[in-house]
């Protein structure tokens, strides 16, 4: 008795890194036949996140994801990547989740399998199961904690002699410290810091400047950076301290600053946590949407519109990227990037920006793929308190923004970082 | 003196790989008409470091793409997206003789690319690269798994792919050199083939009885690889290289129990005797040792030692018999063994049977013996110590390097449409009918 010999499976390539695109093929299937792929992958939390799409095999029993079209599912359309960015968390399981990889030495495994069928696909057994790695850490890239000059950190060194431009890298509040962005980084020839600065208490403002200052030294001096290539990558609450950084300091100057979802509110002669004080005694004008979920963009609105409140971006002399979600619902970023254009205008610095303003996209820009997360939990960082922040974006838009911003943000970098030529005679 | 570039970026995609994967390396940044090498450097287990480069002049973009551009000169010329890697050769000064084997496949093989200022052949140990990124190559893809066989008394190894299956087996011999041998199983494992890898010259039965396997032995591990709930009973192949070739014969067309879908004979022969034990195959040549030959550098040629190939039907394998397909391989510069007269033979002996639509013949001018998965270093002798035997012998197995590493490219790629075409193919509308 013969048995079913089952369809091909093939996810090329599959060991890639996380911004690389892959092809997902199915093969040996009967034509013009219905099936499911879906992409499953467990969290470091132990949670479940799935996507999936509805498709038709031609008639040579072949299905590409690449080419033909998702009639449905998490995604829908000519997707390649579908599989990885319309990602959420399964059925029944825990609300406002966000999904991060902590540790980035390994890689994301996602599992893709193929079931027969559109409706029902999950109660049926998979016909064929592949596994794809996704990593953050391309071979040879070296990770180095810092803690140094009360300086803390992790260190991300690419492959090779060196020296290379560097780069500062600093994410939002409410989180740990993460390390993937700077992971990628290195992978694509920088050294990046990504750095810890919302541990400790610090004594004044100057005091947390210094922190931010020394860090920056920390790596312009280090054995493998060029030591005026190093500029500054910031999102969010970072994208503030970025601002703050390149428009204030004396002993540092970047050589370009990228900032994702920008942040330029920082009343004057507060630390971070004392801002952050500040705006949380608003918070009892936040809207909250249908859901329930936390929006603070129309009372930060108003935080901004006093310019005595916020970084005088003007002060700033060297190029600058921004990137920004239009549906933000966070953070009124894409006004804020407004002016920053109009006070450079003023100083006829125009040509020193670049914006990026993404309709559909909301707060949280991410490494190309990453899912999408419209809502997540956050702990208010003074008082452990636990919300529903919402973010914003629409997934597909989103999804996109996050695509084509990376590209953007990558070229941008090789433009400032590795092109331009050096300030002293080269040689 | 070049001025020293900075910045020059050097990028691999991928940088992780399967062996039989091709990647594009990149050069950007660099000076317009600037000198470059680009290097590959692997330190295989044994501790040997291997190299290869080719030297290059950078657009005037400042870029080198060496899947469009072509290198001067090196250990390769000419326009070789991959020639990084299969023109890889011992270091200078590292002893002859060597030849590239991965033992533990479930690690990759680590391979440093490096560029570097200027056209540079040697001491390279001395000169710091402009830039240099690390490339991985793997033998298994994630979720291969590799599952250790003991049962019925084997030494092997079978890798299974990721999934419910039931995937399509392979049987997978090696030669003379013994040991068990497993990267080609998992790399056919890694498209789709339940791959067992048979040790049945240094099995652990034959280490402590000092006897050698038998037919018994082969078909326990069919039997084993049918059995195992992820395998399709009725859809197995059989790969021999070498005289794992004259095992898969022997058990494609005498053994009662195996029933082979398909087989792919790597560089073999059809002379055996036919009512001989696998014992008296594998001594066989010998009594023509005498007819050894030996090149201007004193390695060993054997071929001579099964000419000519004989008339007497009882000392070749009755290949009329044969009622699979058939995949034959043979390199024309096989200095080993006489793969090039026993093709033609076959297919002489096929025709006059009447079975010869079952045959095909890939035969590639200047390959030699030892046609292994694509980009592996090409070996034209090395130091070699068949299983049983006290001594290593320099043994000339053939093949000129450019044309070998073609050829182990082609039949790779035709292997496995070979293997997915005769394992895979055919499928019947009506078992799918639940969909």
């Amino acid at each position: 008795m013969t048995q079913a010999v089952p369809p091909i499976l093939s996810v090329t390539p599959s060991r890639a890194l996380v911004d690389e695109k892959f092809q997902v093929l199915v093969e040996n299937l009967p034509p013009g036949c219905p099936v499911t792929l879906c992409s499953l992958h467990r969290s470091e939390d132990k949670d479940d996140w799935e996507a999936y799409g509805h498709y038709v095999s031609d008639h040579r029993g072949v299905v590409s994801v690449s080419e033909d079209l998702s009639f449905g599912g998490t995604y829908t359309g000519k997707e390649p990547m579908g599989l990885l960015w319309s990602m959420r968390p399964v059925p029944g399981s825990r609300k406002g989740l966000r999904l991060r990889k902590i540790n980035v030495c390994t890689p994301m495994l996602v599992n893709i399998s193929v079931h027969s069928g559109h409706e029902g696909f999950r109660d049926r057994t998979p016909l064929a199961s592949a596994l794809a790695e996704r990593w953050y850490m391309a071979p040879g890239v070296k990770r180095i904690d810092i803690n140094k000059q009360g300086v803390q950190g992790t260190l991300y060194i690419p492959p090779g002699p060196g020296p290379f431009p560097a780069l500062l890298d600093m994410w939002g509040g409410g989180a740990g410290l993460l390390e993937y962005r700077s992971a990628l980084l290195a992978s694509r020839g920088y050294v990046s810091f990504s750095l810890d600065y919302l541990w400790s208490e610090y004594l004044s403002a100057d005091v947390e400047f210094k922190y931010f200052e020394t860090a920056f030294n920390i790596i312009r001096n280090h054995s493998q950076v060029i030591p005026d290539r190093v500029g500054i990558l910031g999102s969010s609450l970072g994208s503030m301290v970025a601002f703050d950084l390149t428009a204030y300091s004396t002993i540092i100057k970047p050589r370009c600053i990228v900032c994702i979802s920008s942040n330029h509110y920082h009343p004057p002669g507060t630390t971070l946590k004392a801002g952050f004080k500040i705006l949380s005694k608003h918070f009892h004008k936040a809207h909250f949407d249908e859901n329930n979920h936390m929006s603070w963009r129309s009372f930060a609105l108003d935080l901004i519109a006093d310019p005595s409140n916020n970084v005088e971006v003007g002060r700033i002399n060297c190029p600058m990227l921004l990137v920004n979600g239009c549906d933000d619902q966070n953070w009124p970023t894409v006004e804020t990037a407004e002016e920053v254009a109009r006070l450079l205008r003023e100083g006829g610095k125009e040509h020193l920006l670049s914006r990026l303003a993404y309709p559909g996209a909301g707060h949280l820009i991410e490494p190309p793929f990453s899912p999408h997360f419209r809502a997540t939990k956050f702990i208010i960082l003074n008082s452990k308190e636990k919300v529903i922040l919402l973010w914003g974006g629409h997934t597909k838009a989103h999804s996109d923004a996050q695509e084509d911003s990376w590209r953007k943000i990558l070229s941008f970098l090789q433009l400032h970082l590795y092109h331009s030529p050096s300030v002293k005679a080269n040689l | 003196m070049d001025r020293k570039q900075c910045c020059v970026k050097l990028s691999v995609q991928p940088s992780r790989g399967l062996m039989d994967e091709k990647f594009i390396v990149l050069v950007q940044n660099a000076l317009p008409g600037s000198q470059l090498t680009i290097r590959a450097l692997h330190q295989c287990e044994d501790g040997h470091s291997w190299e290869a480069f080719g030297h290059y002049t950078a657009d005037t973009t400042g870029t080198i793409n060496v899947s469009e551009d072509p290198s001067i000169r090196g250990t390769y010329s000419g326009v070789e997206q991959m020639g990084l890697l299969w023109s890889l050769r011992p270091i200078p000064g590292s002893k002859p003789g060597l030849r590239m084997r991965k033992k533990n496949i479930q690690t990759p093989m680590e391979v440093t690319i490096s560029v570097y200022q200027g056209h540079q052949t040697e001491g390279f140990a001395d000169l710091v690269p402009l830039s240099g990124v690390v490339v991985e190559r793997w033998y298994m893809a994630p979720g291969v798994r590799r599952i250790p066989v003991t049962e019925g008394g084997l030494t092997a190894a079978l890798f299974l792919p990721l999934g419910p299956g039931p995937f399509p087996g392979l049987l997978d011999l090696y030669g003379l050199g013994g040991e068990l041998v497993e990267y080609r199983a998992a790399l056919l494992a890694s498209h789709g083939f339940a791959s067992m890898a048979i040790d049945y010259l240094t099995s652990k039965f034959t280490i402590e009885t000092g006897k050698m396997v038998d037919r018994q032995y082969f078909e326990t591990a069919y039997r084993v690889l049918q059995q195992h709930p992820q395998v399709c009973k009725s859809r197995i192949a059989m790969i021999g290289l070498s005289f794992g070739t004259s095992i898969t014969l022997k058990m494609a067309i005498y053994s009662e129990i195996i029933k082979l879908s398909a087989a792919v004979c790597i560089s073999g022969t059809h002379v055996q005797p036919v009512d001989g034990s696998v014992e008296e195959i594998l001594r066989f040549p010998y009594k023509n040792v005498g007819k050894t030959r030996f090149s201007e550098k004193d390695e060993v040629i054997c071929r001579d030692l099964m000419l000519p190939i004989p008339t007497d039907p009882s000392l070749k394998a009755d290949v009329g018999r044969l009622q699979c397909p058939l995949l034959l391989l043979v390199g024309e510069d096989d200095q080993n063994w006489p793969t090039q007269e026993s093709a033609l033979n076959i297919k002489e002996m096929m025709a006059q049977a009447g079975n010869s639509h079952l045959l095909t013949v890939l035969s590639y001018p200047n390959a030699g013996h030892l046609i292994e998965p694509p980009y592996t270093p090409h070996t034209r002798s090395s130091n070699f110590r068949p299983a049983g035997m006290p001594e290593k012998v320099m043994c000339l197995w053939g093949g000129q390097t450019v044309e070998h590493s073609r050829a182990q490219e082609d039949a790779w790629k035709k292997i496995l449409v070979f293997l997915r075409e005769n394992l895979y193919g055919d499928r019947n509308p009506t078992l799918f009918s639940h969909l």
